[in-house]
Formats: structure tokens, C-alpha cells, sequence
């Protein structure tokens, strides 16, 4: 279970949430001369990092304002909040938790397989 | 085969207490290099070693784990088998699936109690008729068994269920015979121990830090156990395939959410067959046991951590209880979740790459066990022979760009 910040009204249960992805995908300014390849990736093909996620939520059961969160997808925790207008943070703001790409964070990781 | 477990090799065993049932695999280091590379050691990478050593020749194979066998979504679902699939396509791999699955424990001498129970998807209003009718007919004139049960019939199969004083009434339930559950753990060690046999080298605690690649053909793989080539690599690594994709500059369209499972306290035989519902989201079988087996929904974000949050659980149970009261006062003894790569048409991706020598089996997303043993056959094919299986062809990588989805959302039964 996630607490999240919403800018506008505090701290809330996720359940009050939609995720909608990731943020800052752009919609290209050109869709009549990009390739099925492009426009397939514009459609379909979203980030999908173990790590560091920039997503955009919505308070659907509350204010109902889109906003922007950094989150660390291997451990949920939030690290950042930010509102649509304001500037993206730079990613290197953030610590990466994780030694490999699909290794295990030592803190937040549910994954006891591999967890020693 | 070399092991065979029969009723003698019980009784003999059983005298020594047990304690003389050999290993199942070995335990080898990796070698310098294979000729073929799968990642992931759960049912479908285990599986695809299997076939590619009984089917193509391919002998010299490494199998690669992260955690041990079958330690994640393999060991993480709800165990459930159908082939009730809407379109064509997914029919014909749905089926392939469960055509293997009736004589699995014949072939690999392993029993995966496969119980054929049936599976029953229910309707509560007017949309869900039309849609399951539809999806009925669609299957029968693919000659799959599923059929229409009205309301009494639903009855008849599950007498424990509140078929009328709840919310959103059972008017009715498409049931497939044929489907049903298997032992999720039998797989993943079945195969290891038939493909073990065959001289495919299975890796544990191992985990791929990145796939290697030159002028857009794979070199092998790094690994925490040091650098091993191969010039043929399978990813089935469910949620994390699409990290271990970018390693090697590919993209792929999925997303990683977890997953959610229950299993209550053991009681006596109340539910024989398998009821899913997508309209209240409440799916529960009985393993054998005793205990029931209860699917919950995907969480509604991103996420790699295997845990889920406590909401999809409670609307889960909720809608469980309203369809079967006698189910109230149960208790609960295990959850756990699996993080599971959602494709955006809800039906796999079994394909190659731009990168030459690189193959993904991934996209199972809420419903990869029932396709075990198809999916890991029609991958074999398509590693070994470098083109894909005709029954795989339509679940290329390439139908997001020229638009041939396969848009399975209201098979998947689990709302995405």
C-alpha cells in the first residue's frame, strides 16, 4: 500500500489514485509522415524501468488533478511529487537502488527468491 | 528416460523413509559457451530447453535462473488451464497449450495433476451474455468445447453459489470441460529434470545482469557468474523481460504490475470445478488440498515489488463472498504476488528481434500457465528453426507497427 502526496490535497491512500503511466511522452507533431514503426512506438511502447519512474497520477477519487511522480519501481517508494507545469528533475537527482538491471534492492524488494 | 517413478520406486523408497529419492538435476557451473541461451528457469524457459533438445537436436543448452526453479510467476499463479480464447490465433496457441497439458505427465513421467474440472466464466448482466455468447460461438466453430449454461445449469455445478440475492446476479456462465488445473510446481521440476536428462544445463542463482550485443547480433550474455556466449538467447523472463530487452537496446511494449494471490485455510470438498468471474473480479478453485485457490486483480500501477497493495485483495474477497456466503467466516493463509509483463492487446509476444540471434517469449501478462507447454513448443520452434512456429507467426513483435492486434481483454479474465 502507497501513500501519495497529492499537491493539492496531502497525503492520501493510493486506492484514491489512477495511475496514467508514464509522464512526458510527447505526442509527435508529425503523425502524417511517421513510419507504421514511429507512430506504433508513440502508440504502444511505453518505459518499463526496474528503478527510477517519472508517471503521471490522478487524485480520481478526490481533487481529481493529473500531477507528475518520480517513483523507484523496485521499491514503490515515492521520491518525488510535482505539478504538471513545473519542470521534469533531472534523473540524476535521484539514487538508483539497484547494482543490475533486474538485480533486488536491499530495502523494499518483495522478492524473497532471490532476497538472501 | 532414466528416472522413472512408478508405484514399486514409491513403496521402495517409502521403506527407506524417503531419504534416498536422488536429485532431480544437477547443479553444473556454467560453461564458456552454449549454443543456445534461455533466460529464465521457470515452466516456459524449462520447457523450451525440453523441446529443443527432445525435438530439434539441440543438446548443448543453458537454462539460467535468478532465483531457484519455478520461483516466479511459475510458482505464483492460480494454476488454472483453458483455452477459451476469442480470436483465431489465440485459439489455436490457447489449444495447442492444452492439447499438451492432457498427456504431459505421460510424456515427461511426472505426475502434474492435471485435473480437468472444467472452468466456468460467469455473466451478470446483459454486456457480459452478449459478449460470452459471442465468445462461445467463436470457440466452437474453432472446435473448442466450450458452451453456454444458463443460470440452473451454473447451479447445478456449484450449488454453493448465491446465484440471485447479490448485486450483480449470475444469469449465466460459458464452461469449458476441458480446462481445469494443474500442479504449478510439477511443471517447472518435470521439465528441468527431462531437459537435466537430455544434457541441458540448468543454472541456478544466477542471475543475467545483461544480454551483450554487436552490430545487432547477440555475443551472450553477463551474468553474476562471469561472461557466457551464445549466439542464440531466449528471454522468457516474465515481468523483467523488457529490462533485461533494453540491455540489448530493444524495446519492447510492455509494462510490469503485480499480481495478486490467496489461498485460505484447507476444508473439505465444497467446489469442484473452476468459476471465474471478470465482471465482479472473483476467480477460486479448490486445490487438492482443500485449500481455495483465489485470484485476485493486477495493481494499477507499475511495479517490481512482489507484495501488491492491500485494495485489489479486499475487492477480490468482497466480490467472493457476495457470490458464495458460506465462504464468510473463512480464514486466509497466504497472499503473494508475481510481477507479470502486461502486453497493450492482452495476448503474448512469441517472437524475434531486429537483434539477430535474440528471441522473446513474453506479454503473458495475468495468463501465462495455461499456455506452458504450447508456448514453450512453438518457442523451441522458433529458436531452433529461426522463424516462428505457424501457430506463433501471428504473435510477432512487429503486429504493433503494422496493426494486426490480437485483442484478448475480455478472455484474459483478469481486468488490465
Amino acid at each position: 500500500m502507497i501513500l501519495i502526496k497529492c499537491p493539492y490535497c496531502g497525503y492520501r491512500d493510493q486506492s484514491e489514485f489512477t495511475s496514467g503511466g508514464e509522464a512526458h511522452v510527447i505526442r509527435p507533431k508529425n503523425p502524417q509522415s511517421l513510419s507504421d514503426k514511429d507512430w506504433g512506438e508513440y502508440v504502444f511502447y511505453r518505459n518499463n524501468p526496474k528503478g527510477i519512474f517519472y508517471e503521471r497520477w490522478v487524485h480520481s477519487h478526490g481533487c481529481k488533478k493529473w500531477f507528475n511522480v518520480v517513483r523507484n519501481t523496485a521499491t514503490d517508494q515515492i521520491l518525488k511529487v510535482y505539478k504538471v507545469n513545473e519542470k521534469r528533475p533531472d534523473l540524476s537527482e535521484f539514487e538508483n537502488t539497484l547494482k543490475s538491471p533486474s538485480g533486488e534492492p536491499l530495502v523494499g524488494s518483495g522478492n524473497f527468491a532471490v532476497k538472501k | 528416460m532414466k528416472k522413472k517413478y512408478s508405484i514399486a520406486s514409491i513403496l521402495k523408497n517409502s521403506l527407506s523413509n524417503n531419504e534416498n529419492w536422488g536429485k532431480m538435476w544437477r547443479n553444473p557451473s556454467p560453461k564458456k559457451h552454449y549454443d543456445v541461451i534461455i533466460v529464465g528457469g521457470g515452466g516456459h524457459g524449462l520447457g523450451t530447453a525440453y523441446y529443443l533438445a527432445k525435438h530439434h537436436g539441440i543438446k548443448n543448452i543453458a537454462v539460467i535462473e535468478k532465483g531457484w526453479l519455478g520461483s516466479g510467476n511459475t510458482g505464483r499463479n492460480t494454476t488454472i488451464i483453458r483455452s477459451n480464447y476469442l480470436w483465431d490465433e489465440s485459439a489455436y496457441l490457447y489449444d495447442h497449450a492444452v492439447k499438451l497439458w492432457e498427456n504431459l505427465s505421460e510424456d515427461l513421467n511426472y505426475n502434474m495433476m492435471f485435473s480437468q474440472r472444467g472452468v466456468l466464466n460467469l455473466a451478470h448482466n446483459e454486456h457480459d451474455i452478449k459478449e460470452i455468447k459471442r465468445r462461445v460461438s467463436a470457440n466452437r466453430l474453432n472446435g473448442l468445447d466450450t458452451m453456454w449454461l444458463d443460470k440452473n445449469e451454473v447451479k447445478d455445478l456449484v450449488p454453493i453459489m448465491n446465484t440471485d440475492n447479490l448485486r450483480y446476479p449470475v444469469l449465466g456462465a460459458a464452461y469449458q470441460p476441458r480446462g481445469g488445473v494443474a500442479r504449478h510446481d510439477a511443471v517447472a521440476w518435470g521439465y528441468a529434470m527431462r531437459a537435466d536428462e537430455l544434457g541441458v544445463d540448468i543454472i541456478q542463482n544466477c542471475e543475467v545482469k545483461g544480454i551483450k550485443t554487436d552490430n545487432y547480433k547477440v555475443e551472450g550474455v553477463e551474468t553474476t557468474k562471469g561472461f557466457i556466449k551464445s549466439s542464440k538467447i531466449g528471454v522468457v523472463a516474465s515481468g523483467h523481460t523488457s529490462v533485461l530487452a533494453a540491455t540489448a537496446g530493444v524495446r519492447l511494449p510492455l509494462q510490469s504490475r503485480p499480481l495478486q494471490a490467496l489461498v485460505s485455510e484447507p476444508i473439505k470438498p465444497v467446489i469442484n470445478t473452476v468459476v471465474m468471474s471478470n465482471a465482479v473480479h472473483a476467480y477460486v478453485s479448490q486445490s487438492d488440498k482443500g485449500e481455495l485457490v483465489i485470484g485476485a486483480g493486477t495493481d494499477g500501477y507499475n511495479s517490481f515489488t512482489q507484495r501488491g497493495g492491500y485494495d485489489v485483495i479486499e475487492e477480490t474477497v468482497r466480490a467472493i463472498v457476495e457470490l458464495y456466503p458460506i465462504f464468510g467466516k473463512m480464514k486466509m493463509l497466504r497472499q503473494w504476488g508475481g510481477i507479470v509483463d502486461i502486453c497493450p492487446d492482452a495476448s503474448p509476444i512469441i517472437s524475434k528481434c531486429e537483434v539477430e540471434g535474440l528471441y522473446f517469449n513474453c506479454g503473458w501478462g495475468t495468463g501465462g500457465f495455461k499456455a506452458t507447454p504450447g508456448s514453450a513448443n512453438v518457442f523451441a520452434h522458433t529458436i531452433a528453426k529461426d522463424e516462428p512456429h505457424k501457430i506463433n507467426a501471428p504473435f510477432a513483435l512487429s503486429r504493433f507497427s503494422d496493426g494486426r492486434l490480437i485483442d484478448e481483454h475480455g478472455a484474459a479474465a483478469v481486468a488490465h
